[in-house]
């Protein structure tokens, strides 16, 4: 009984076609920045015109601008025309099951934490499918960015009612227009204890890249609502707040307290458009640290110990 | 219980000792009198004098109250179930009395509680009958204003007596029991236990001795199949777990949360199973196998995501501690119902492996392999214990820890290229490389329950979704070729083979023992791996007249159990036919020896 048929063996690395030569170490001080080339992967396969890609080429420029490296990206993303992002970045990128992109997310960030974990994703796999894990994940304020490129439609089903519809919107799912009331994300981020709330829009270019900057920055888990049009089902949803459109840019005012809870909540129900810009921004510690705490209290009881004399410790007290 | 030979001995000739080889203890009352410390503390002393023992309890639905009970068997040979009758009927109310005489064999002992049983005449002439008022003896010897609340340590006491069980360990078990911050509790259990010791039983001349076990190689461990699971699991060099709570996974979740950080690893509890699954399986892609499980209905949240671990061939461990099914079902009983879902549950066609530890040291071996057939193969590996290995303790010769225990951090080091997906690797097998690790042709690639190409990218390839499909189902195929053809039990050749899987293996055991011992020609074989099965077994079948599988499940549709369908499927042999139930126990031997009988005698194969 106690002997092994699968005893531990140390795994192949690559997949056996491939020689596994010894790579010559690489300092990052030899490493040049990303340039876009070297940074996308497929060619995306949105629509013409989708929101969608301005996103994607913004993470490009984070990236440049960051200095990042290939595998030190990490993308992760549920199911949705948004979510095929990780497809299109050339870097280590997980493209998981509808709705539960959060989790996965967590399970990576929470065992890794040399990584940084971006999620991207649609308003239905965040809001509806995802909805549980949005408020779990906020509340536990596990470290990561998360984007929500919100089209107001369920893009890769083709049109049906989302929850950020609003009330009217004809779908194919209310053909008579949208009757539920729809969720308001930031509300929503701000009362699930997210640590990090701001809004943007695909239109303002430099606005996205300012806002995921400071979402990478924060330490915790990081919301950006971003208006990203879907230009096959729901054209023109977005043009109130584009001033090419005649519409207005609005940021959140001066003299906002990003640390406010109630005034950020407030913020978060101006009228449509709406603004712009970080609404909350109140840091306190992450699950990520919270956990690491406890672990380094266990160790020190343990230390010089190794795994197999732990084991034995608790053996002995079943005897 | 056994008894060899009958020797006076003790030295004021009063009581008589009995030797014995083992003895199957029941104890019922309620559950928050403290029934499973009792049991507890005989297993654990079974276990320190080398005997072996196996418990069996059943815990109630509801939170609290309600009845309880605990068996434990000990022996001085193997202990391979929890014995189908007792020996001893411990009875603390009349309902424990009423529902539980029938198990106890003829001319067995009813020790009972005479503060709140009355005998009924009509058993008298069967069983043996000894009174004592517990609960008043508990209140006289304590004092105070603590009720009867010990009355479980006061009858551990009269059985130290009755069994002749080594006080001095006992004591020892007490004060790491109880030995606190508040002295007086251990105070009271020593008091308690001595009354009980001290009790006399005037009518209850015999004593009993327990023969001295073969000295086993190594010191014992005693613990339940949960425990073992889990420290298989630590052991196996998981570091990070989530889950959510449901009886009887909870236990494990537990122990992992408590004890995962000493080695540096975390448990999460999520907002469901769905969460726990996914990042579990985020947490295995960041480079070390995860673990997650559930019972029940959690069980079939995870299908999407383990759908997806198949797609992705993902390593993963994931627990299923089944229960009555299907839906809420039956929390607290067993049953070995969740087969079909293990093995096949999901949309598609999704291969995983499926393993079934037969028992509680089983666990602790089975975790390893799950993670180790995980990372070699790259896929989910479902464990499928049970509610009554889960809660059943049993003592075993500590592993090897020091050889058993395993490093799978992951390795970051650069790879000059990667395709995980290789469709010409030449074991079929996916590598995955964690997140974090540098590729130095800068072509990196995604893990995706899409259909994909090699590099995980999306395709709609039906060339290539033929290709996939098959290297997912083909590295499986390569599984079963690597495992071992489970051994028969009794003779290679004859009437009847009997095969089970997981937990079956020590009630089906001890009936082929049963059906031998009365000459008949039956032997058994029990399965650990379950999917993919190993090759063999259709030389292991050709070689008996019948065979019956026998699994805790219903009969179904066409009359077969779980398993027994697959078998037939597998093997297109008319002779395999089942033998289940779904009455929430597990198998007694007479049970087994009965329906087999029947089934062969041409009657229908019923309960
Ligand atoms: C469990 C499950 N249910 C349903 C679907 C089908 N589905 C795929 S994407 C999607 C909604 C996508 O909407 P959204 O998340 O807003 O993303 P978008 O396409 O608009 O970017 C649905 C319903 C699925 N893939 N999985
Ligand atoms: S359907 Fe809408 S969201 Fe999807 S790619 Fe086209 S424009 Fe974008
Ligand atoms: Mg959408």
């Amino acid at each position: 009984m106690s002997e092994l048929k699968f005893p531990f063996t140390p795994l192949p690395r690559t997949g056996g076609t491939i020689t596994s030569d010894p790579v010559p170490p690489l300092a990052d001080s030899d490493r040049k920045p990303l340039t876009k080339k070297e940074i996308s992967a497929d060619h995306p396969t949105w629509c013409p015109g989708c929101g969608d890609f301005s996103v994607l080429a913004l993470y490009f420029k984070l990236i440049e601008r960051r200095k990042m490296w290939h595998e030190k990206v990490t993308t992760v993303a549920g199911i949705g025309c948004s979510s095929r992002f990780p497809y299109f970045v050339q870097a280590h990128g997980a493209h998981f099951i509808h709705g539960r992109a959060l989790p996965f997310a967590s399970g990576v960030s929470l065992s890794r934490p040399d990584l940084h974990v971006f999620v991207f994703g649609g308003d239905g796999d965040a809001f509806s499918i995802g909805g549980n894990h949005f408020s779990h994940t906020a509340r536990k304020n596990i470290k990561m960015t998360y984007v929500v490129m919100d089209n107001f439609v369920y893009g890769l089903t083709k049109k049906q009612t989302s929850p950020t519809s609003p009330i009217g919107f004809k779908s194919k799912t209310d053909i008579w227009g949208s009757l539920d009331r729809p969720i308001n994300p930031l509300k929503q981020a701000i009362a699930a204890g997210a640590t990090f709330v701001a809004r943007t829009t695909h239109t303002n270019p430099n606005h996205v890249l300012e806002m995921m900057e400071a979402a990478m920055d924060h330490d915790g888990f990081s919301y950006i609502e971003c208006l990203s049009e879907c230009v096959e089902f729901y054209p023109g949803a977005f043009d109130a707040s584009n001033p090419r459109k005649g519409g207005k840019f609005d940021l959140v005012p001066k003299e906002h307290d990003v640390t406010d809870e109630y005034g950020a909540y407030r913020l978060a129900d101006t009228a449509w458009p709406g603004c712009f810009g970080i609404f909350y921004r109140n840091p306190r510690p992450t699950k990520n640290a919270n956990e690491a705490k406890i672990i380094e209290e266990h160790r020190s009881k343990v230390s010089g110990l190794a795994d197999w004399e732990i084991l034995q410790k608790s053996f002995a007290r079943m005897k | 219980m056994s008894a060899v030979a009958e020797e006076p001995s003790s030295a004021d000739g009063q009581s008589k000792l009995t030797k014995i080889n083992e003895a199957v203890i029941r104890i019922a009352g309620n559950s928050q009198d403290g029934i499973q410390a009792i049991g507890g503390f005989l297993a654990r002393l079974a276990g320190r004098s080398e005997q072996e023992v196996m418990t069996f309890m059943t815990i109630p639905s509801t939170i609290s109250g309600g009845p309880s009970i605990f068996q434990v068997r000990i022996g001085s040979g193997d202990v391979l179930s929890a014995g189908d009758e007792a020996d001893m009927l411990l009875a603390f109310y009349q309902h424990s009395y009423e529902g539980h005489i029938n198990s106890v064999k003829l001319g067995g002992i009813v020790l009972y509680d005479s503060d709140h049983v009355t005998p009924k005449p009509e058993w008298l002439e069967r069983y043996r009958h000894v009174g004592v008022a517990i609960s008043s003896k508990t209140v006289e010897a304590i004092g105070g204003t603590g009720r009867d609340k010990g009355k479980n340590i006061f009858a551990l006491g009269l059985l130290a007596r009755i069994y002749d069980l080594d006080v001095e360990k006992i004591t020892r078990l007490l004060g790491e029991r109880f030995g606190g911050k508040d002295a007086t509790i251990l105070q009271n259990a020593v008091t308690c236990f001595n009354a009980g010791h001290a009790h006399q039983l005037q009518d209850l001349l015999k004593t009993y001795q327990f023969r001295h076990a073969e000295v086993r190689g190594g010191q014992q461990v005693v613990m339940n199949g949960n425990e073992a699971l889990a420290f298989g699991l630590i052991a196996a060099g998981v570091r990070f777990g989530a889950g959510y709570p449901i009886t009887p996974w909870s236990d494990i979740m537990e122990l992992l949360r408590r004890e995962l950080p000493k080695y540096g690893g975390t448990f999460v509890q999520c907002e469901d199973e769905i969460a726990s699954i996914s990042m579990a399986i985020g947490a295995s892609w960041g480079g070390r196998v995860a673990v997650t499980g559930s019972s029940g209905p959690g069980i079939s949240l995870k299908t999407e995501a383990l759908g997806w671990a198949s797609m992705a061939e993902m390593p993963l461990v994931i627990v299923d501690v089944q229960r009555g099914g299907p839906s809420t079902g039956m929390p607290t009983n067993v049953e070995q119902s969740d087969l079909n879902i293990a093995c096949f549950g999901g949309h598609g066609d999704s291969p995983r492996v499926v393993l079934a530890p037969s028992g509680v040291e089983d666990c602790f071996y089975t975790a390893i392999e799950a993670v180790n057939i995980a990372r070699k193969y790259s896929t989910p590996v479902l464990i499928l214990t049970d509610q009554g290995i889960a809660s059943r303790i049993e003592a075993f010769v500590e592993p090897d820890l020091r050889k058993v225990c395993q490093d799978i951090s992951p390795d970051l080091s650069p790879v000059p290229d990667h395709k995980p997906y290789d469709l010409a690797a030449p074991d079929g097998v996916t590598r995955h490389l964690a997140p974090g690790t540098r590729i130095a042709s800068g072509k990196y690639p995604v893990v995706t329950g899409l259909e994909h190409d090699e590099l995980g990218h999306p395709t709609g390839s039906p060339r290539l979704h033929v290709a996939m499909t098959a290297k997912r189902r083909n590295k499986l195929r390569k599984l079963s070729a690597d495992l071992p053809v489970p051994a028969v039990y009794g003779p290679a050749a004859g009437q009847i083979l009997l095969v089970g899987w997981g937990s079956t293996y020590g009630p089906m055991r001890e009936a082929v023992d049963k059906f031998r011992s009365l000459g008949d020609a039956v032997a058994c074989i029990n399965l650990k791996y379950v999917n993919p099965l190993p090759g063999g077994l259709d030389e292991i079948f050709k070689g008996f007249r019948h065979v019956f599988v026998v699994e805790l499940n219903d009969e179904g549709v066409y009359g077969y159990g779980q398993f027994g369908a697959v078998l037939r499927a597998r093997y297109c042999d008319p002779k395999i036919r089942g033998i289940t139930k779904v009455d929430g126990l597990t198998w007694k031997v007479k049970e087994i020896v009965d329906r087999v009988r029947a089934a062969v005698a041409g009657a229908p194969v019923k309960a």
